[in-house]
């Protein structure tokens, strides 16, 4: 039957979780239903739209397209995570309420996931690197003009802050 | 003194919790001892149910219940019609509901049959694998024309033929002046718009509290206040005992307004039979059947012109898709046939339509709700008029505007809100001298055209023009209340989607009652904090709920300054209300503050004066006579790879006209995401059907919806000319965006390429590169 349970331990957001899943349990369920943190966003399940991109090891994956026990032994930051402290948000998520880069908010958590890596490897990128690093989360709201400001006043908050 | 709300570009309240991670959305919702659905759909487009058995999925560990037609009693039955058609005269209009669940039929891939509710939604679609039916496949009926054809099979048996609706609409006499015309132009047009595709697919969670015989009902809708009245009507509960939330919903467009979906029905009373709550979250892949479509007409239409370019009639005849039910009546097509009039003089129109019942999910609006259509129809139609006359694509357009002076301008025909399709105002040539400026469109057919095909470089310009009948009624309505820690809240019974409701509409009531925009707490979309209203669509939120808290903030302003200058023994008119508080003109040390006044007003002893009621609130309606139109014009210059089809849009330019602007960097996001959509409809998203009815593009790698390298940086400019329909002159910009797109890539294309060259003509939405190619090589074959 559908009894292949696995005792799995991840760091999420700096705690760590110790849970028993069945084999083919979906991270992002996972991380939203067993964890609570329903901050990461399912979009379509076949990793397209990544709305419900996440950090594993300091880089973003699709947890729709993996298993939580492929989480196992692993540092994991979901939107939650984001901000630096609870009174103080990323920089690229006060650029994108600056600038009105989301609008249902629905798919946001996904794009802060990859552009925030994205920003960290491209401290100074032009208009076009943020249009192709932002081309594999789909956003149906904003047409995207009001993100990719975001993103590039977030690379000039982040290169003023020390 | 303070800086008006109303008209700033303010960032919005609502971002923080959606940033964080900390908004509440459908699946968000954790209830204990909480169950799971999933539904088992058709794999057939058309065909007779012989047998279900439902024992081994019933016996499966992990499953509480499952449901077929035969199970579900006095809830199996059609659903209601929720916008009755127009009084037309002549008017024929075949009723035909979806049931919750399949009964002896099923009449398109994804129509379901069967419920499971389970532990957990993994064992809920294990146990759909379970379940065995027996179907006997019959001919499905997927093309408009075929399904028209004698001998065609029936999707209704007892119709006796697969008509939807009959609807002509005429003004003038079209016949007479194409009779005096110096040239007709005739064309058939293909037009298909798809599917809204929000990012969050569509949800329900119910639970049941038996004790308190009570219902709540969480719902990615886009109407709760009908779905709370209309639950209560198919549940036999009050609608006191039913609470429906419409929580953070991750789009919607249009579809999240159609009720009720089968799952709306059936997870309510679930919870209600197993007494246990109930969740149902849509995946991708049910979305592309399980969620309405818009889909596609074909017009047959020609225009009648005098030699100088003058519209002197026009005449219509088209099918509409509306899939295999009809509860959504006859927006869709009722729009097209309206919009399609545009911002022109057309003294003398002929439109007929034939809504056609096919084996394909139901159609309802989505983002523009059939005007696109029209707008395609009118300004192909304008452009081959150019083309055949010899005038400036631009020049025939300006030659045909309704001038300024001409408002109102009545059209004589029924728009579908019932009221006659009568422009309220507008000032349309600025907006189409702005658009043309902004493009360069004169300096680049002189000359950098020219310059640029010289140097082997195929782009091409294009101007489209439009206008949209937005905010319509019934009517909206708003409680604005004082609190007591000096918040104001402001409570209305639509529901939001992303539109910035939380923000415009508090930058109305900051300006009204005297407080910060952040002091001004929005609820939109529990019918336990407002009971009356009709819902968000058709562009109507801020036109509509806007002008309600408008009325509401008055009233509440007016309890405020009266209670005041009781306080302060004075007379209103030398009170203040800024930041909070009220104070005296002239005297800034003595102010009292806003929340001070609440409670002063809601007192523990003494008497109230009769005829006053506690507290600082007021609660108003608001409802327009009829729509508001909006108009404008996008210009777009776009290269062309002459291998690939691929497309670079070098420059996108939107000049609008929505009256009175309530917050100018949300309305933007609107006109972005609604080009971006548009963009999506007119080169890249196909919903591709097979003769059998099996939908071949069911997934987003398939269904392409534009990222951010499709949609390219747009030039935005406006011009304002109020509505007269409302105090705030504010019309609706909810769809403009997306109406006009795709004529704009078609003329845009087909003067890149040259294709007027050639006898190639683009004459249907959605084009591709492949598609492109094909009629290409047809023209070359020629």
């Amino acid at each position: 039957m559908d009894e292949d349970m696995h005792d799995i331990s991840v760091v999420v957001n700096g705690t760590r979780y110790q849970r028993r899943v069945e084999a083919r349990m979906l991270l992002s369920d996972f991380i939203r239903h067993e964890l609570r943190l329903a901050g990461t966003h399912v979009g379509c399940e076949h990793g397209v739209c990544g709305a419900c991109t996440i950090h594993m090891d300091g880089l973003p994956v699709r947890s729709c397209l993996l298993f939580a026990v492929q989480a196992n032994s692993r540092q994991l930051t979901t939107v939650e995570g984001l901000a630096p402290a609870p009174d103080k948000l990323h920089p690229l998520q006060q650029a994108m309420h600056a600038h009105h880069g989301l609008q249902c908010g629905y798919c946001t958590p996904g794009i802060l996931m990859t552009m925030s890596v994205f920003l960290n490897e491209h401290p100074a990128p032009t208009e076009a690197d943020v249009r192709e690093a932002l081309s594999g989360n789909l956003c149906r709201c904003t047409g995207y003009q009001h993100i990719v400001d975001a993103v590039l006043a977030a690379a000039k908050l982040r290169s003023a802050a020390p | 003194m303070t800086t008006r709300a109303f008209g700033a570009p303010i960032p919005r309240n609502e971002d923080a919790r959606l940033l964080t991670g900390q908004a509440l959305f459908v699946d968000d919702v954790e209830l204990p001892d909480m169950l799971h659905a999933a539904l088992l759909r058709s794999p057939l487009a058309h065909a007779h149910i012989e047998r279900i058995d439902v024992s081994a999925a019933r016996a499966r560990k992990g499953v509480i219940a499952v449901y077929t037609a035969d199970d579900i009693g006095a809830l199996w039955r059609p659903g209601p019609l929720l916008v009755p058609p127009p009084p037309i005269d002549g008017i024929t209009f075949n009723l035909r509901t979806h049931a919750p669940l399949a009964k002896g039929k099923v009449r398109y891939v994804g129509e379901p049959i069967a419920i499971v509710i389970a532990e957990s939604r993994y064992i809920a679609e294990d146990a759909l694998a379970d379940i065995i039916v027996d179907m006997t496949p019959l001919p499905p009926v997927v093309d408009l024309e075929q399904a028209l054809a004698k001998g065609a099979a029936l999707v209704h048996d007892d119709l006796g033929n697969n008509i939807a609706a009959h609807v002509r609409q005429t003004k003038g006499d079209y016949a007479t002046a194409a009779a005096k015309a110096d040239h007709i132009i005739r064309r058939r047009f293909h037009y298909d718009h798809g599917m809204s595709s929000p990012i969050e697919t569509r949800g329900v969670v119910a639970q049941w509290d038996a004790r308190a015989h009570h219902l709540t009902v969480w719902d990615t809708t886009q109407a709760p206040v009908f779905v709370r009245n209309g639950l209560a009507a198919q549940l036999g509960l009050s609608e006191r005992n039913v609470r429906v939330i419409a929580p953070f919903v991750g789009g919607g467009f249009g579809p999240k307004i159609m009720m009720f979906y089968p799952e709306e029905i059936l997870v309510p009373w679930a919870s209600m039979t197993l007494n246990r709550p109930v969740k149902w979250i849509e995946d991708r892949l049910e979305h592309f059947v399980a969620t309405t479509h818009e889909r596609g007409q074909i017009h047959d239409a020609e225009i009648a012109l005098s030699k100088d370019g003058k519209i002197l009639g026009v005449k219509d005849v088209f099918l509409h898709d509306s899939g295999a039910y009809d509860p959504y009546g006859l927006t869709v097509p009722i729009n097209s046939q309206c919009t399609l009039l545009g911002p022109y003089v057309i003294p003398h129109y002929d439109s007929t339509f034939t809504a056609v019942f096919t084996c394909k999910p139901i159609v309802t609006p989505y983002r523009g709700a059939g005007r696109q259509h029209g707008v395609f129809v009118i300004e192909r139609l304008l452009d081959f008029a150019a083309h055949e006359l010899g005038i400036d694509r631009a020049e025939i357009r300006r030659r045909n505007l309704i001038p300024a002076d001409a408002f109102p301008y009545d059209n004589k025909i029924i728009y579908q809100d019932f009221a006659p399709l009568e422009y309220d105002s507008g000032n349309y040539e600025p907006v189409l001298d702005k658009a043309l400026a902004a493009i360069g469109y004169q300096d680049f057919i002189a000359t950098e055209q020219p310059r640029l095909r010289a140097q082997g470089r195929h782009v091409g310009v294009a101007v489209c023009c439009y206008v949209e009948g937005t905010g319509i009624g019934p009517y909206e309505g708003a409680k604005v209340q004082v609190q007591a820690n000096g918040k104001v809240s402001v409570a209305t019974g639509i529901g939001t989607q992303g539109q910035g409701h939380f923000t415009s509409f508090a930058q109305i009531i900051a300006d009204q009652v005297g407080v910060p925009v952040t002091d001004v707490e929005v609820v939109t979309g529990d019918t336990d904090q407002f009971y009356w209203g009709a819902g968000t669509f058709a562009s109507r939120g801020a036109v509509v709920a806007g002008n309600a808290i408008n009325e509401a903030g008055k009233a509440v302003r007016l309890k405020i300054l009266k209670l005041a200058a009781e306080h302060f023994e004075c007379a209103e008119e030398d009170l203040v209300l800024a930041n909070g508080e009220v104070s005296i003109a002239g005297v800034p040390g003595n102010a009292v503050k806003l929340g001070d006044l609440a409670m002063r007003a809601n007192p523990m002893r003494g008497a109230v004066k009769p005829g006053t009621e506690p507290g600082l609130e007021s609660t108003q309606y608001f409802g327009p006579p009829k729509g508001a139109t909006a108009n404008g014009v996008h210009a777009m210059m776009v290269e062309v790879d002459p291998d690939t089809l691929l497309l670079n849009i070098l420059k996108y330019v939107v000049v609008h006209d929505c009256g009175t602007v309530i917050n100018p960097l949300i309305l933007a996001g609107q006109i972005h995401g609604g080009v971006a959509q548009g963009i999506g409809n007119a080169f890249y998203e196909q919903l591709v059907f097979d003769d059998q009815g099996q939908l071949l593009t069911a997934t987003l790698a398939d269904y392409l919806l534009p990222s951010s390298l499709d949609v390219p940086r747009m030039e935005l400019d406006h011009t304002v000319t109020p509505s007269p329909l409302n105090p705030m002159g504010i019309k609706g910009a909810g769809e403009a965006g997306a109406i006009p797109v795709g004529p704009l890539f078609a003329q845009a294309i087909e003067d890149a390429l040259g294709l007027s060259k050639k006898n190639v003509e683009l004459r249907e939405i959605p084009l591709s590169p492949s598609r492109l190619w094909e009629l290409i090589a047809v023209g070359d074959a020629k």
